[in-house]
């Protein structure tokens, strides 16, 4: 299977290195167009680099009834999972969540009551707030590894890439060149930054870039409010329950705001989008990782709505039983798309400065 | 009846896109009817990748400055002086500010593509080449207010005296008739009826390639020219050229082209070269090759290369056939092995001295008493493996077509057809009697295509 599918990517990358049309678009296509033969590491290294913007699908001139059949962001996207279940440690643990929605929801569920379980099990230990429900430290005790072991999994999966696509020692100036892409999610714009082609064909809209950014930079705040957190706790000695004007919730009320919409707004595209110009079989893990994502921030802001309230007890469990399966499940669904992407970008920027400017083939103009 | 249309637009493809939009915002109430399905709307425009224009300084993507003599005389050489003056002019000069109104009516340029880099003064190339043009003229377009009739083919204008009365066509299998104002005709040449194709070039043309698409029936251009319209051109005339022989017949477009014939040696059937394949670069050269091509038995060449010359050119849709001794790579290809041996070992004892030998410059590397002689980059082939190619004529478009004036009206013997416009492919022959230039087709048709939609809406207002 993983074969056929390097093997269709080839077939594709082939007849558009022949045609070269879509040159503009992305970081893909120069990319491409270097290469003469693709083996199996450059094929997962374009499909990692390839951001699904469609525009080259809509553009091309032979699409389906073409006998050519050319669906290049098809053909990315599968290799591209298959890539992520392939290098995840343990891959098992990745062939089961990257395309079943029911999987996720169903780790989702467990995590619910693992905490319901602990609250009722270790309970207060006589903390305040928050740590009135669960101690502190039963919430270290699970959420430490759970959140240590999903790191070193990544990082076996990003080894595996590393070596699959031959990238070469890291230096700032790459780590400059991929966040700078990052930032601003550049091959979503497309080349003449007009956006990309989701909801509606082949018009071009920012609607998936902004969102994805309200989404990325959201989960960032709410992962820099927790770490300020745990620093407070462990440096200052000060703990939760934090005010409004303090560093975590500063952080984590926009950045739960803008993940919740963010998250939303993703969902309500996807719903539109054609299908068939993505990895249409993990549709439902894509969606499945989206909702839990958007369900981290909604309990969260739930929580601290109602934190004072009797249904505290009862919103932690949900919003930690989220935040645990979310952690556990991040190598193996979705969320490791922003680790591989990145890899991905690192790599393309190494490939940049590798080759000067000029040097493309043209050898017969 | 009348139509609630005032003007209808035949053809769905560039020039038809940049006549409807023209005249739509002129206030006149459009219809397109394009006879492909939408997911093969477009025509030979969605094959393409680039318009020739005019710069007087740089603009948008283009360097420096190309102007109207040098694109004049870039004409003149390829057309050995058969085209209209006043028309072509007319077509170059208006090219220049063609640009910054495609842009405003959604296109998207590039720098020029790797590989192109000689036309990156000269040429404007489309972001995503001519289908996202097209796509985004469609969008332009429907904004405008203009409709669009897929799978709508026209099957007949009647000329009643100086105007044309009433439009036929054939929609979701029923015939149907309109009388707008004014008709703009932009549905391209004949080249995809083979019949046609077949009258003009004898049997030889059955074994064309159509390099674009198959839509392009001339059904349009048949019916007017039956009725009198004035007709321009020679039907033999079109631009052709060599492409992979393995392309399907219809709609392979830029992928099936192959650039290695510098590098080679060309046979026939029979294992004979016919040909010095290093006269030119193959940019000057690959049009000439679909004719020569088309002289040879079943209209077939075999392209002939050895292991060092494989990088030197872009690669193509399709992999060579490999081998790794001539009689097998014959046996591969349907050639007589022991005469393609012959040749190819005449052809090496031919070569000399081929320390000069550079792939992108006419480098002088020649034979010496061959006939016919290879006077660039001849290379003996000698290295194994060895690769081949088959090359066949592939058609672009026709040239014979209607006979416009510098408004795209077409007109009779006893005069101008008072609501006729014509733009595009079908009318080019106005203007290129003989030979192309790289581009000039999207720039003829955007020009003329805007000139049409205006003096249409002029007319019907
Ligand atoms: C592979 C390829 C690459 C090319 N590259 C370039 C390039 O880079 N630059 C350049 O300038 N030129 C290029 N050309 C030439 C260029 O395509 C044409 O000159 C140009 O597209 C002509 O535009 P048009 O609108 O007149 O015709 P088309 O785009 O062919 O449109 C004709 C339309 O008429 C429709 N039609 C036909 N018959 C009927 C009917 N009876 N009723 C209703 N509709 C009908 C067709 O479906 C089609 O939509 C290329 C051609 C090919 C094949
Ligand atoms: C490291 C840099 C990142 C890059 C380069 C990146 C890139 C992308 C791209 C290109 C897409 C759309 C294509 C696709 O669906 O496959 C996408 C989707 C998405 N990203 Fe990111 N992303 C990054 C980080 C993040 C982060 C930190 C989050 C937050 C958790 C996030 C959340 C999402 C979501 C929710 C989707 C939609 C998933 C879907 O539609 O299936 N991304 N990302
Ligand atoms: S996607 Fe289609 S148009 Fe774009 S480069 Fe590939 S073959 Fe060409
Ligand atoms: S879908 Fe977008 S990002 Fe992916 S290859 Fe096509 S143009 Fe590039």
């Amino acid at each position: 299977m993983p074969l056929d599918l390097l093997q269709e990517a080839r077939r594709q990358a082939e007849i558009c290195n022949a045609c070269r049309y879509c040159e503009g678009y992305c970081s893909v296509f120069p990319a491409l167009h270097q290469k003469r033969v693709f083996t199996d590491g450059d094929i997962t290294q374009l499909a990692n680099l390839c951001h699904n913007c469609r525009g080259c699908y809509y553009a091309c001139q032979y699409t389906a009834p073409h006998e050519f059949d050319l669906n290049l962001p098809k053909a990315l996207a599968e290799v591209r999972r298959d890539s992520w279940e392939r290098f995840a440690w343990p891959a098992p643990a990745a062939r089961a969540f990257h395309t079943h929605g029911t999987m996720i929801a169903a780790a989702s569920v467990l995590g619910f009551a693992l905490l319901f379980l602990a609250i009722r099990a270790i309970g207060s230990a006589g903390g305040e707030g928050f740590y009135a429900a669960l101690s502190h430290n039963a919430m270290v005790a699970i959420f430490a590894p759970a959140f240590l072991f999903p790191l070193a999994s990544l990082a076996v999966g990003l080894r595996r890439y590393w070596r699959s696509v031959g990238g070469a020692r890291i230096r700032w100036a790459h780590l400059v060149g991929a966040f700078g892409m990052v930032a601003k999610m550049k091959d979503l714009a497309a080349g003449h930054g007009d956006g990309c082609n989701f909801e509606e064909e082949d018009r071009f809209s920012h609607a998936r870039r902004y969102a994805h950014q309200l989404v990325m930079y959201g989960f960032l705040l709410c992962f820099a409010a927790t770490s300020a957190g745990t620093v407070m706790h462990y440096g200052f000695g000060l703990h939760a329950p934090y005010g409004l004007f303090s560093l975590p919730k500063l952080l984590g009320v926009p950045g739960g705001v803008m993940l919740a919409a963010g998250t939303g707004w993703i969902a309500w595209l996807k719903l539109s989008a054609d299908r068939e110009v993505g990895d249409a079989t993990a549709w439902g893990g894509e969606m499945g990782f989206v909702l839990l994502l958007g369900f981290v921030a909604v309990s969260g802001l739930a929580l601290y709505a109602l934190g004072g309230t009797g249904a505290m007890p009862l919103m932690l469990a949900l919003h930690l039983g989220a935040v645990l399966s979310f952690f556990l499940l991040t190598p193996y669904t979705k969320m490791a798309h922003g680790f591989y992407r990145l890899a991905a970008l690192v790599r393309d920027a190494q490939r940049k400065q590798e080759t000067a400017p000029g040097t493309g083939n043209e050898a017969t103009a | 009846m009348t139509s609630q249309f005032d003007i209808a637009v035949i053809g769905g493809g560039n020039a038809a896109l940049c006549a409807a939009m023209t005249a739509a915002e002129a206030g006149a109430r459009v219809l397109i009817l394009e006879t492909a399905p939408k997911s093969y709307r477009g025509g030979n425009s969605r094959h393409t990748r680039n318009f020739r224009c005019m710069h007087g300084g740089p603009l948008g993507p283009l360097v420096d400055s190309y102007g109207e003599e040098e694109y004049f005389a870039d004409l003149l050489k390829v057309t050995s002086g058969k085209t209209d003056e006043g028309l072509a002019r007319l077509a170059i000069r208006t090219s220049e500010e063609c640009l910054p109104w495609m842009e405003a009516h959604g296109v998207r340029f590039q720098p020029s593509l790797s590989g192109t880099l000689s036309l990156a003064r000269t040429n404007a190339f489309f972001m995503g080449g001519g289908k996202s043009l097209v796509n985004a003229y469609y969008r332009t377009a429907e904004s405008l207010g203009v409709e669009v009739l897929y799978e709508a083919a026209v099957t007949h204008l009647e000329l009643e005296g100086d105007r044309i009365a009433w439009v036929d066509y054939t929609h979701e299998g029923a015939t149907h008739r309109i009388e707008p104002k004014a008709v703009i005709v932009a549905s391209g040449g004949f080249q995809a009826d083979t019949e046609w194709l077949t009258r003009a070039w004898g049997p030889a043309a059955e074994n064309f390639l159509i390099r674009g698409t198959p839509y392009n029936r001339g059904v349009v251009l048949a019916d007017l020219l039956e009725q009198g319209v004035s007709q321009v051109g020679d039907p033999t005339q079109c631009h052709a050229v060599a492409i992979d022989g393995r392309a399907p017949k219809f709609d392979g477009g830029i992928v099936t082209r192959l650039d290695c014939v510098p590098f080679s040696i060309v046979v026939n059937k029979d294992a004979e070269r016919f040909y010095d394949e290093g006269e030119d670069v193959w940019p000057k050269r690959y049009a000439i090759w679909g004719r020569l091509v088309a002289a040879q038995p079943d209209q077939v060449g075999y392209v002939i290369i050895d292991a060092k010359s494989l990088e030197l050119f872009m690669p193509s849709v399709f992999p060579p056939i490999k081998a790794d001794t001539l009689e097998e790579l014959a046996d591969k290809m349907g050639l007589p092995p022991a005469k393609l041996r012959a040749t190819v070992e005449a052809f090496n004892a031919a070569c000399g001295d081929t320390s000069a030998f550079h792939p992108t410059e006419l480098d002088g590397v020649a034979t010496t008493g061959l006939e016919p002689p290879k006077t660039n980059w001849a290379r003996p082939i000698t290295e194994p493996p060895f690769y081949g190619y088959s090359l066949r004529t592939g058609v672009t478009f026709t040239y014979l077509g209607l006979k416009v004036d510098e408004t795209a009206q077409c007109s009779t013997e006893s005069g101008p057809i008072r609501n006729l416009w014509a733009a595009g492919e079908t009318m080019a022959g106005s203007i290129l009697g003989q030979g192309y230039l790289a581009g000039f087709g999207m720039t003829i048709g955007t020009v003329f295509g805007r000139i049409a939609g205006r003096e249409a809406a002029a007319y019907a207002a």
